[in-house]
């Protein structure tokens, strides 16, 4: 995969974005890169790449997210250190931007240098088992509202189309037709798939990054019913 | 089956709302509810509903209880502090006699407290809270499945009732994601001539009111009220069990508890020791019925609480204290885990209580 010198998730909330920022930035790290990486969710204060700190900081990655995180004081503002990711151009910059048009808004405050720089690759995170994304008009929706929020225009989609802990090989295979549907509508080239570590394992001839982090849901045990 | 999708337990509850008919939602974002205001914001519009976000959490039950009084299928939802203010309006909507759905997506409290889960407004939603003497169905979900079911559940029981349907989650099941199905359920709709939809000059007009000057009039209001709660807690109880048949002692959770208790129970088993769970799905009317049957096997019950215990007082109640209840606990947000909970099952085993 060629890299990007900044690469940008955004997408829904709930669409997998945090999520696959830090297994990106987990990659990125293992082929060697110095990685850093930027909860830049100022919307959702459950879910957050802070809950991985100790998987990115044995890797050797720099993480940068908001003071009060993963507290209950959760104020919605930017760590001053964000803007070193975008200045700092002997890092990889990993940026997990946060949910829908209220969560790209923050996200604004960066566009002018990185356009400046114009080294970098913004996802749209889609899953077509989301609710509210779940047809190309919906998803192409959400799309323009976070592109008018934070002032940068989309050039790839990840598909990140699981259906959680029931996720299959099939799971993703069904969500091709939609994916490439999406892309054609706006003529972004598929970045990539992803999927749980052992789901990807069966996805051969498909680019799929394997998600080896996988987030936690406070911790709750396996379930029995 | 169904076709699948992975929903948050907030999104289900908004969902399963729209499904069963309501039409208008009116609220005002507090965490870690606010995906359900979000979710009818961008679906309202599409759908021909009114999505209203309002000044207030005092204006927005009261909005419900103007939209229900005009006979709409009407929600409103919160968490914690934002329903100690919703609470006047529920009572008066209460002493009106008109349906509502109210969701509480619970957090820590008292006071400002925090964001993160809890069950520590189990007696401001099964004892009252507003004035008056009132009751609500109140519903507890353990799942994002059982957020939607319980949804469609509380809008129906609340129209056949005519009061309101409280859904009790908690911050966790509210933000979690699971996959989901809708089934085709079949969404009852009921006549409300009482409704102020207009009278055309062909009729009496209705009156929507909770004043009674005459005390002899709004005593018998009262009366005739309890009597429909009375039928209510003879019909409407709803609770599952898990491991009971030959249950020595008895854990007893609901919400989120529930789905740790349950694996504490397996653990537990796994050592030899008999345990089971009653899982209350009504915190009102509370499943007396399960419990009076199982305080005559069991030898004593573990309420296992996101409170400082709370639902334990229904236990004593229930099981008219025949046998112990111990009490395992987490608060302010925490969460207990399964070894906490196998530790209060293997002490109860032991006799320590």
């Amino acid at each position: 995969m060629e890299h990007k010198r900044l690469t940008l998730f955004a997408g829904h909330y709930g669409s997998g974005k945090t999520n696959i920022a830090v297994n990106y930035a987990l990659l990125l790290a293992k082929e060697g890169n110095k990685v850093c990486i930027a909860d830049l969710d100022i919307v959702n204060p459950y879910f957050r790449t802070k809950d991985s700190e100790k998987e990115l900081l044995s890797a050797g990655i720099r993480l940068v997210s908001p003071q009060y995180a993963n507290s209950n004081v959760d104020l919605p503002a930017l760590p001053a250190e964000s803007y070193s990711l975008v200045q700092d151009k002997s890092t990889l910059g990993i940026m997990d931007i946060g949910g829908d048009d209220r969560g790209a808004y923050a996200l604004g405050r960066y566009a002018e240098a990185i356009k400046a720089e114009n080294d970098y690759r913004m996802a749209f995170v889609v899953n077509c088992y989301r609710p509210l994304t779940s047809t190309v008009d919906d998803a192409v929706e959400v799309m323009k509202e976070i592109e008018a929020a934070c002032g940068l225009k989309f050039n790839c989609i990840v598909n990140n189309s699981n259906l959680g802990k029931e996720t299959t090989p099939a799971t993703v295979l069904d969500s091709l037709d939609f994916v490439e549907r999406l892309s054609e509508r706006t003529g972004l080239e598929i970045f990539m798939h992803t999927a749980e570590e052992s789901v990807a394992k069966e996805l051969t001839g498909l680019r799929v990054m394997p998600m080896v982090l996988q987030k936690k849901i406070f911790d709750l045990p396996d379930d029995i019913s | 089956m169904a076709e699948r999708i992975l929903m948050k337990g907030n999104e289900a509850i908004a969902e399963a709302a729209i499904r069963a008919g309501c039409r208008h939602y009116f609220g005002y974002p507090i965490t870690p509810q606010t995906e359900i205001a979000a979710y009818m914001a961008k679906k309202m519009p599409k759908i021909g509903g009114v999505f209203l976000q309002a000044e207030s959490e005092i204006a927005s039950i009261n909005m419900v209880y103007g939209a229900s009084a005009a006979g709409m299928r009407v929600m409103t939802s919160s968490s914690s502090p934002g329903i100690s203010l919703k609470t006047e309006g529920l009572s008066y909507i209460a002493g009106s006699d008109i349906p509502a759905l109210v969701v509480n997506v619970q957090r820590g409290g008292p006071g400002l407290g925090g964001i993160q889960p809890s069950q520590s407004d189990y007696f401001q939603a099964t004892k009252g809270g507003g004035h008056g003497d009132y009751r609500m169905i109140v519903l507890a979900p353990a799942s994002v499945q059982e957020m939607a079911s319980l949804t469609i559940k509380g809008f129906d029981l609340a129209d056949k009732y005519r009061m309101t349907s409280m859904i009790l989650a908690d911050g966790t099941i509210g933000q979690m994601m699971e996959p989901i199905s809708f089934e085709d359920v079949e969404i009852n709709s009921y006549e409300k001539p009482w409704a102020l939809t207009g009278t055309e000059c062909k009729r009496k007009h209705n009156v929507v009111n909770s004043l009674y000057l005459k005390p002899e009039e709004l005593e018998k209001k009262n009366f005739e009220r309890f009597e429909k709660y009375a039928e209510i807690e003879k019909n409407e109880a709803m609770w599952e069990e898990y491991m009971m048949d030959d249950a020595e002692i008895c854990v007893v959770a609901f919400g989120i508890a529930s789905r740790v208790a349950k694996n504490a129970v397996v653990a537990a088993r796994n050592e030899g020791i008999k345990v089971g769970l009653i899982r209350p799905i009504t915190l009102w009317p509370f499943p007396t019925a399960a419990f009076e049957a199982a305080a005559e096997k069991v030898n004593s019950f573990i309420s296992v609480e996101l409170s400082m215990g709370q639902m334990i007082d229904d236990v004593k109640l229930a099981t008219k204290c025949k046998k112990p209840v111990s009490l395992c606990n987490r608060a302010g947000g925490m969460i207990p885990s399964p070894d906490e909970i196998l530790e209060s099952i293997r002490n109860a085993k032991k006799g320590v209580l």
